[in-house]
């Protein structure tokens, strides 16, 4: 009887650990470091890809009430996946879309933007790769949405834009518009 | 190529492993006398595919074959060779196949090495063996592919994550699975020897093999890991508490345990049901700590990619191998002989139990610090975070008596022993240490509770096990042993205690006075290297004797495009200095922190000791 009570004991623990566990996975466990930086570099100069023109960063960004500042690059794969929503958004008309084309050929860009659309109403070169340190990239793709009239980083998403990310860029833009 | 011929040999191990389960399952049945000839070549197949389907990983990413998810999101072509080969193990999906690899190979070592033994025994080992590894090759195969195709094909890859390039990081990760590996082994001969009957002496001196091996890889893993992370993340510390520091650290207090109840179940053959019970634990452990480490329920520079339907795979099948386990140990007890000896209180089994009870007492403080927070943010939502306070609060008192008994109970024989006469000699030594310590504390001017008993303990125990190398009475390996150990509890005080630390803002031609030392900024500049950029920083750090020169870098690597910072240790045998600096936007100034770390190889040494001990254990002749 008593080992019973034992073993009915040990089991009832083991599953009461996994389900803990087990809801513990559903947890979303997105980890950004705490120190990025909150506001944009609008002194950081680019060159344009098309004109090959130096840039500032703040000038673009005055346009519309937000920007997104897409980092990307021809040779990276998840970029094509996102490549559909940064169209969209530029088709919303609300938002400037900003690229950065990451440690690129010339050629291979203006390929890829000819192949898949251009999404972008600027597209500035960062071929050795240290403005987008500046601005606080970890790896490609990155986004960055901006709120253009003091210049903050509302969020950044790091890796591709998804059906998720893209409905929340959405959300965001409608309500602090108002 | 290499891509279908990795994946294809991954199905024929799995069908071996079927073949395996069915086939030891119907062997058992029949009570067959002698291990079928299929048994052994189904496992040489299952062995050879594993094997074969590794190294076609390495070599896709040797030749940077980035038609291969794995290799592109993890490799470079301007990678060096080195790092090609070890970042084949450096991601999920190549560590699990590496894990898949080990777990083949012990079993094929296990089957040659235990001709001597029971048939039914050894078949039980293979099929509870075989559960293990289906399991992986399930998860492999079906969650975390290495060889999954890309079309069309890549001009370049992604990258390894640049902390991880670093030779001490390369090994850490082979031999830490060995280690744990070898838990697997352990677990299941011991759940087969619980079912045969034959929980005994005999086995006890059979398992007690791979109990050290185990127990000496995972030992030189975790410092390894050590090492890693004092010289390459540049915190100036060695070990940080974190999350995934301590998974690996679980398993060693419960494999420790286990190694000390071995040798009483061989001496005396007692505690037969609490070895059984530390076997399942400690394999239980390694295995949560792959959870914990992949299903990305913790946050630390460790996790790999998340992907929730791993974790709840690892989850389930961690559940259904701890069930199992319970079930055949509760059906199975009985069985046990119940020895009738009696135990005395002043004795060496009781000497080892008290080990055990600290084992578990250690164990269970790194167990809750390590998942609390998890189990809290699950019931009630709220963060908390356990740092190293927590974790030096609740065991630096209780080294005291850990050490006291550590020092007193190698000296007690077996069965009973006379305590009334007091150990002259015991008492002097006893008494040289802490007055010792007690002068250290005063010169120094060190307040801190604990620390004379410390030091104190630490110090007795280091004369005893000095002495103890020519004394008759213990193994040569638990004298080097617990030689190492005295040695690296007392490095660890002298290291934390009389640690100096100083960080400041700098530039270029500044100079700081520290512990009558001057430290100046001499010169900063640019290096180009092949896969990053690197800012190099000459510092000179000088007192009345003598004077070094420290050169930190600040690394820019290209591919992913990641900051980190080169600490440069100067290391004697004496002390380390450390120094390590960052770049603070703007201005010319740097951060610059410069550490003062006394006996730091020391720790790494003892560290080796210990396992040498394990080492010398393993290759004694039984006697």
């Amino acid at each position: 009887m008593i080992k019973n009570t034992k073993f009915i004991i040990i089991i009832l623990f083991s599953l009461f650990i996994f389900f803990i566990f087990l809801k513990g996975l559903e947890k979303p466990n997105n980890y950004l470091p705490e120190n990025t930086l909150k506001k944009i570099d609008i002194n950081l100069s680019l060159k344009e890809l098309y004109n090959q023109k130096e840039v500032l960063l703040g000038e673009l960004i005055n346009n519309n009430n937000f920007s997104i500042i897409n980092i990307w690059a021809s040779w990276c794969l998840p970029c094509r996946d996102e490549h559909n929503y940064l169209l969209k958004l530029k088709k919303t008309k609300s938002i400037e879309v900003i690229g950065i084309n990451y440690k690129d050929k010339k050629s291979n860009a203006i390929k890829f933007l000819r192949d898949l659309g251009n999404p972008y109403s600027e597209v500035l070169i960062d071929l050795d790769g240290t403005k987008s340190i500046e601005l606080g990239a970890i790896g490609v793709p990155e986004s960055y949405l901006v709120n253009n009239k003091n210049k903050e980083i509302i969020k950044k998403y790091i890796g591709p834009l998804d059906d998720k990310k893209f409905k929340e860029i959405l959300k965001i833009i409608k309500n602090e518009k108002i | 190529m290499a891509n279908q011929i990795g994946n294809y040999s991954l199905y024929v191990a799995l069908f071996a492993s079927i073949f395996l389960i069915f086939q030891s399952s119907n062997s058992i049945r029949t009570k067959s006398k002698n291990l079928d000839s299929k048994i052994f070549s189904a496992l040489s197949v299952q062995t050879l595919m594993v094997l074969i389907s590794f190294f076609s990983l390495i070599y896709a990413f040797i030749i940077s074959d980035f038609s291969n998810e794995t290799v592109y999101n993890n490799s470079h072509t301007t990678k060096p060779l080195f790092y090609k080969i070890s970042g084949s193990w450096g991601n999920h999906e190549g560590s699990l196949l590496l894990w898949l690899l080990v777990l083949t190979i012990f079993l094929f070592i296990f089957l040659i090495s235990s001709k001597r033994l029971l048939n039914k025994y050894r078949l039980l080992t293979v099929l509870f063996q075989e559960l293990i590894i289906i399991g992986f090759l399930l998860f492999i195969l079906f969650t975390s592919n290495p060889f999954l195709n890309l079309f069309p094909v890549p001009k370049e890859g992604t990258g390894l994550n640049p902390i991880l390039q670093d030779p001490a990081l390369a090994i850490h990760p082979p031999i830490l699975y060995l280690g744990y590996v070898g838990t697997s082994i352990i677990f299941s001969s011991s759940l087969a020897a619980l079912v045969c009957g034959m929980v005994n002496k005999i086995w006890a001196k059979h398992i007690k093999k791979w109990i050290i091996i185990s127990w000496v890889l995972l030992t030189i893993g975790i410092m390894l890991g050590s090492i890693w992370a004092y010289y390459e993340l540049g915190w100036g510390g060695f070990w940080f508490w974190d999350p995934v520091e301590n998974v690996s650290l679980m398993p060693w207090f419960c494999l420790t345990a286990l190694l000390h109840t071995t040798i009483v179940l061989e001496k005396r053959n007692i505690y037969q049901s609490w070895t059984i019970i530390l076997s399942i634990a400690t394999f239980s452990l390694s295995m949560s700590g792959t959870f914990l480490v992949r299903s990305g329920i913790l946050n630390s520079i460790h996790t790999f990619a998340n992907d929730p339907s791993r974790g709840i795979f690892i989850l389930c099948f961690l559940l259904i191998l701890v069930l199992l386990a319970i079930f055949i140990f509760f059906i199975f007890q009985k069985k046990i002989l119940k020895n009738l000896s009696k135990s005395f209180l002043a004795s060496k089994e009781t000497a080892i139990l008290v080990n055990n009870w600290f084992m578990m007492f250690f164990l269970s403080v790194v167990l809750i610090g390590t998942v609390y927070p998890i189990f809290l943010e699950v019931i009630n939502g709220s963060k908390i975070s356990i740092g190293p306070p927590f974790y030096q609060k609740l065991i630096v008192p209780f080294l005291i008596p850990f050490l006291l008994f550590m020092a007193i109970g190698p000296k007690l024989k077996w069965i009973k022993d006379n305590v009334s006469k007091i150990n002259l000699n015991q008492l002097t030594l006893f008494i040289l240490s802490i007055i010792i310590s007690y002068l250290l504390v005063k010169l120094y001017g060190i307040s801190y509770l604990f620390i004379v008993p410390l030091f104190g303990l630490g110090f007795f125990l280091f004369f005893l096990t000095i002495r103890d190398f020519f004394s008759k009475d213990s193994t040569l390996s638990q004298k080097i042993s617990h030689f190492g150990f005295s040695l690296f509890i007392l490095s660890i005080l002298f290291n934390g205690v009389f640690a100096k630390e100083f960080s400041s803002n700098m530039k270029v031609g500044d100079e700081r006075e520290f512990m009558n030392k001057i430290i100046k900024f001499e010169n900063l500049k640019i290096v180009e290297k092949n896969n990053y950029k690197s800012l190099v920083a000459n510092f000179n750090i000088s007192d009345n004797k003598s004077s070094i020169n420290l050169s930190p870098e600040v690394r820019i690597y290209n591919q992913p495009i990641t900051l980190t910072s080169e600490a440069d240790i100067s290391s004697t045998i004496y002390s380390d200095n450390f120094l390590v600096f960052n770049v603070i936007k703007d201005d010319g100034y740097y951060n610059v922190r410069y550490q003062f770390k006394p006996l730091m190889m020391w720790i790494w040494f003892s560290i080796i000791l210990i396992s040498a001990g394990g080492i010398v254990g393993y290759f004694k002749k039984n006697d």
